[in-house]
């Protein structure tokens, strides 16, 4: 459909969340504005392509989500602070407690395979559906479903079950009653 | 004592502690509105030629301004 006034208004309606959204996955303010960038430039490209009345932010997020894909390829070798740069992209510095806790989610959230991590956020952050998630990924809704899962577990082992293991009482208990053991 | 689950169901208190520090993280970007660069980019673009012609062709683009 033709570049509408209206159209515009609604692209411009989902830079807020395209932005969260290039973060999340990128874990890099300078690179997640590049990424929102190079995405409406393509968007606004490719408006003709784009079906009047079918779901805007989803068809963003598919260009966004390719564009992260082959970008990520480029620059895979590439070291960078992640954490570092996130946090100069927060307008008010959250509080040192706040910000520690933080820090440790956003680390244990790139631990993640990058499928997982995408499912994660379009479904628990961005609030899309399984099915809308599942077509911005190009793969099934199970697949969605069950990558979320895992990304789950995965996070709940990584900021609380490792944690608690380590430094809560199990350690202790096992030291107590450890020469019971024979 | 914590009680935490290693395996099979997940933890309904640590499930919804992560879905919070998910989306306190992602509405946090959220919040920040859109940036005047990408208001000014929308507002300048006539249409769809005007935008191709401003996209980086990585063949021709290596380095960063």
């Amino acid at each position: 459909m033709p570049l509408t006034d209206s159209l515009r208004d609604d692209i411009l309606a989902s830079v807020p969340s395209l932005r969260a959204f290039a973060i999340s996955l990128s874990g890099n303010g300078d690179r997640a504005d590049d990424l929102v960038q190079e995405t409406l430039l393509r968007a606004i490209a490719n408006i003709d392509s784009f079906q009047p009345g079918s779901n805007l932010p989803a068809w963003l997020f598919t260009i966004l989500r390719n564009l992260f894909r082959s970008d990520y390829r480029k620059r895979r070798r590439e070291v960078e602070d992640a954490e570092g740069n996130y946090a100069k992209t927060l307008k008010t510095q959250p509080a040192q407690n706040a910000h520690l806790e933080f820090e440790e989610f956003r680390q244990a959230l790139d631990k993640l395979p990058q499928d997982q991590r995408e499912a994660l956020i379009l479904v628990g952050a961005s609030g899309f559906s399984y099915e809308d998630a599942a077509a911005i990924c190009g793969c099934a809704v199970g697949t969605i479903k069950s990558r979320v899962n895992r990304a789950r577990s995965k996070l709940s082992a990584l900021l609380y079950v490792e944690g608690a293991e380590d430094f809560g009482p199990d350690e202790t208990v096992r030291a107590v009653i450890g020469g019971n053991g024979g | 004592m914590k009680e935490v689950k290693k395996q099979g169901g997940l933890n309904a208190e640590i499930q919804s502690r992560i879905g919070h520090q998910l989306r306190a993280m992602y509405d946090d970007v959220v919040r920040q509105g859109v940036p005047d660069r990408f208001a000014e980019l929308i507002r300048k673009l006539d249409g769809p030629e005007a935008a191709a012609a401003q996209i980086d062709d990585p063949a021709k683009n290596d380095g960063r301004d």
